[in-house]
């Protein structure tokens, strides 16, 4: 019988549990996530501080006033206009996007044949993917005469004709960069993001759900509209808002169709203008230290805040509910 | 033959006449019966159900046993149509009810589930009120006024036991009530539509044991109205309800026999090891 | 239970369930045309814009585009030099890549804690809803923010000022996507490392990190992407040059805002030329995109 010996391994010097590492890695990703909190803080902040010069000047004034009047000696500013322009556009481009979005997401859930799903939801991806200046650059040479030639040109009279709802078509504007085109060019940008976001949310129904319906004879429609909605409710408006968020603070694709005129949008095919566009229209060129500065400062505060509010619901309504 | 005139059945099943019940004698009159039925989950894939063929005889319990994967769950899909869900799902064979064969491409699938309800393993009561959740499926097949509707919702929740339990809430959330009241609220919807075959697929495998013994005196009573089918992986189950029983196994019926000659003298090896329980 | 207090019901009215069933297949399809058509559209926007791009962008799109700098309208004298965008096109290099060098490690660390640190705390809540609120917050305002805490202070604009920028908008997309990608690992293979004695953030940064690792890069590759098209802080912080420059404490071209510069030009050469920048961005957008999909798709 031979003894086989097996030798002992080398063994090397102990190391010391890491807790001195795990220490300092817990408090990196912890001291990086207070970062975030901070840098939003900060935003808030320094948008604010930007803007008080304008604040203190027009008061509460500044919210609903109408004039922006940046020539120098006799400036003047107030954010009406371009509050509205923002709050009108987006909510436009939503009443566009949301029946189509839904289509869509009904679509890629319940009617696509197996072999499209994947393509199609990859090609809706990548509508969301295109920068938003492409959007603005599509919008002014495509939509923009579009608009002009086949809509406000073609059926702008008959409309305006209508009694009471008319003036909302009437307009003597022939450059063609209008609210219309703007509403129609955010709603084609957030369109993705509205329909990604249904789809996943239906994709969402445990399948038994949807068989206990279609077991008592339901239809498509009837299952979506029975079951599938009355579940996914408040996650579809989440995602919506989720949209309406994207569209308010929309810049360059909004900057290169709505005209940036300084003045309220009584129809549809006007041009007006919105807290995004102004600033980037007017911030590059103006003074630093300016009151005009200033006061785009003080839009960009308020677009945050109304973004910032939009955005939150949005969140808290997508939140993943227990279940 | 693809006539497009949809089988037509003369009236509904009488819903009060009693029906001398014998549980020792199988019904002769088979309400649907199934000839050489194949069934393919996708195409390449080896058939999950091979020439299955079965009498499922008129207001009488059928159970249906055997291990997991064995078929049972998936005749009972076949049944009311629920594969066509599922694109690529194939049966092939014959399922015939008045007349015609419901696996044809002709047949009006949501015609058909009206008269074939089928019962989930889980409860599925839907994001609404008590009434909404059995006015849902009614409304679907027909128009009621709402005396009507109210005297339908009380009968289908009468007719599954539940309706003590629940007529002073009528409008509140289904979700709100346990397990057991909710897969009899399921149970009642399905009753409400009015159908004449009852599917259910493992109703009690979520339910307590207390929840489990309602429902069981449930379709023991909704039988005198009903054609019901139940898969179940409780032969105890199977023994305490059914009339009839169907052994399944990887895909083929091995036997079928009435409920007392199946669990004290079966015809077959196979059987024989499953309910005594050497595999499965 | 006696059911003998129940009414009969009358026999089911076959003529009446008929057709309400013919009206009810009949909406179900309509409804169905609608969603196909909807979809359609959705198509159709996606294929006219990149008609729209190509169409337009390869007019002018050659060599003297990808290596000439901003020359000024020709006035269709063709003895003038041709302009270009390789100044934009290499500021946008420059910009995206140091955004992406500082956004990346702290969007990782910000995820992993999410992930690995923070369960059910006030402040993991707290930084998940903001880290999401920056996710969609107007990029026209990040552009204000750089503007007041960088340029203000250096006293013009800058190339370091633009990437800073477009940092803050990495940050919450790698955010996102290391959180989602860390939580898809599986416990057993934490307990496991741990099992052996690692310590924990030996077991996030040699194994949860690895094995999320295709995840993570394609998040990085997502964010790069987007900041590859982004304009309205670029226009607040970097600003636009017409001349190449690598000097990052000077004003920086980049391709976006060259091509928004181009196209409200006016003249018809450089909206020309705007559009082939177009057609780079997008094709460069679109192919990361492409490419973050495949490589996501080929993991799971």
């Amino acid at each position: 019988m031979s003894v086989t010996t097996i030798q002992a391994p080398p063994v090397g010097a102990r190391r010391k549990p890491g807790e001195l590492g795990d220490k300092i890695f817990q408090a990196m990703c912890m001291g990086a996530g207070g970062f975030v909190l901070i840098l939003l803080g900060a935003i808030i902040v320094t948008l604010f501080l930007g803007g008080l010069p304008a604040f203190e000047r027009f008061g509460a004034e500044f919210i609903w006033g109408t004039v922006w009047d940046p020539v120098e000696g006799q400036e003047e500013f107030g954010a009406g206009v371009s509050i509205l322009g923002t709050l009108t556009s987006s909510v436009l481009a939503i009443i566009f996007a949301v029946p189509v979005a839904f289509g869509i997401a009904f679509f890629l859930t319940e009617l696509s044949p197996q072999w499209l799903k994947r393509p199609l939801g990859t090609a809706i991806e990548l509508l969301a993917a295109v920068p938003s200046i492409i959007y603005g650059m599509w919008g002014l040479f495509i939509v923009v005469p579009f608009v002009q030639m086949n809509i406000q040109f073609a059926f702008g009279d008959q409309l305006a004709a209508i009694p009471l709802i008319g003036f909302l078509f009437e307009s003597t504007n022939f450059a063609g960069t209008s609210l219309f085109s703007a509403s129609i060019v955010l709603a084609i940008m957030i369109l993705p993001f509205i329909a990604a976001t249904m789809r996943d949310v239906f994709d969402q129904v445990p399948p038994v759900y949807k068989e206990s319906a279609y077991g008592l004879g339901a239809t498509r429609w009837e299952v979506m509209t029975g079951v599938v909605i009355p579940y996914t409710r408040i996650s579809v408006v989440g995602g919506i808002m989720l949209g309406l968020g994207r569209a308010l603070g929309e810049t360059m694709a909004v900057t290169f169709v709505i005209g940036n005129a300084n003045r309220i949008a009584t129809s549809l095919f006007d041009s007006t203008t919105t807290i995004a566009s102004v600033i980037a229209m007017e911030f590059p060129e103006s003074l630093s230290g300016s009151l005009q500065q200033s006061a785009l400062f003080a839009i960009g505060f308020l677009l945050f805040v109304i973004s910032f509010f939009v955005l939150a619901l949005s969140r808290y309504l997508l939140r993943p509910r227990l279940k | 033959m693809n006539d497009h005139i949809q089988p037509v059945a003369e009236a509904g099943p009488s819903m009060s006449g009693l029906q001398a019940r014998s549980s020792a004698k199988l019904n002769s009159v088979a309400r649907i019966s199934v000839r050489n039925l194949d069934f393919v989950y996708a195409d390449g894939l080896p058939k999950a159900l091979k020439g299955i063929n079965l009498d499922i005889p008129d207001r009488q319990v059928t159970g249906m046993i055997g291990p997991s994967g064995c078929g049972k769950s998936t005749l009972l899909r076949v049944l009311n149509r629920m594969y066509s869900l599922y694109p690529g799902q194939k049966a092939t064979g014959e399922v015939m009810m008045d007349g015609r064969n419901l696996i044809d491409a002709g047949v009006d699938i949501n015609e058909l589930r009206s008269k074939i309800g089928m019962v989930f393993q889980k409860p599925t009561p839907f994001p609404m009120t008590i009434y909404e959740n059995i006015a849902f499926g009614v409304r679907l097949h027909e128009k009621l006024s709402k005396s009507q509707m109210d005297q339908r919702v009380e009968w289908a929740l009468s007719r599954a036991a539940i309706w003590g339990e629940v007529k002073d809430r009528l409008n509140t959330n289904a979700m709100g009530l346990s397990g057991g009241q909710q897969q009899r609220l399921c149970i009642a919807r399905t009753i409400a539509v009015r159908p004449e075959v009852i599917l259910f697929d493992e109703p009690t495998s979520a339910l307590d044991p207390i929840s489990t013994l309602k429902i069981e005196e449930l379709i023991d009573e909704l039988k005198q109205d009903f054609t019901i089918v139940i898969v179940t992986h409780n032969m105890q189950q199977a023994a305490r309800c059914a009339d009839q029983v169907a052994f399944f196994y990887l895909g083929e019926l091995i036997e079928v026999s009435p409920a007392a000659e199946m669990f004290t003298a079966p015809k077959e090896q196979k059987t024989q090891e499953y309910i005594t329980g050497r595999f499965g | 239970m006696s059911t003998t207090t129940l009414p009969v019901m009358p026999p089911r009215d076959v003529a009446q369930q008929r057709r309400l069933g013919q009206r009810r297949k009949l909406v179900d399809r309509l409804v169905m045309y609608f969603c196909v058509a909807a979809t359609i559209v959705g198509l159709f926007f996606l294929a006219s814009i990149m008609a729209t791009l190509l169409w337009r962008g390869l007019v002018a799109l050659d060599w003297i585009v990808l290596t000439r700098e901003f020359e000024p309208t020709r006035y269709g004298d063709d003895s003038l030099p041709k302009g270009g965008l390789s100044h934009a096109i290499v500021g946008s290099l420059i910009q995206t890549a140091i955004a992406t060098a500082i956004g990346t490690p702290i969007g990782l660390l910000v995820g992993t804690y999410l992930s690995e640190y923070a369960g059910k705390s006030n402040f993991g809540y707290a930084v998940r809803f903001i880290s999401d609120i920056l996710l969609s917050a107007p990029s026209v305002l990040i552009g204000l923010f750089i503007y007041q805490l960088v340029v203000l202070p250096q006293g013009g604009f800058s190339g370091f000022a633009g990437a800073l920028a477009l940092a803050i908008i990495v940050i919450p997309v790698v955010v996102r996507t290391t959180e989602d990608m860390l939580q898809l690992i599986p416990n057993t293979l934490r307990e496991a490392v741990v099992a052996l004695g690692a310590p924990k953030w030996k077991m996030i940064t040699l194994v949860a990190w690895r094995a999320a690792l295709s995840g993570i890069m394609t998040g990085i590759l997502l964010a790069f992407a987007r900041i590859m098209g982004e304009t309205a802080p670029l226009l607040l912080t970097s600003f636009g040059n017409n001349v190449l420059s690598t000097d990052l404490s000077r004003a920086m071209a980049s391709l976006p805002v060259a091509i928004y510069q181009h196209a409200n030009s006016g003249f018809p050469d450089l909206i020309e030329i705007a559009w082939s920048g177009a057609l780079l961005v997008t094709l460069g957008v679109l192919l990361i995109n492409i490419i973050a999909r495949v490589a996501l798709r080929k993991r799971a």
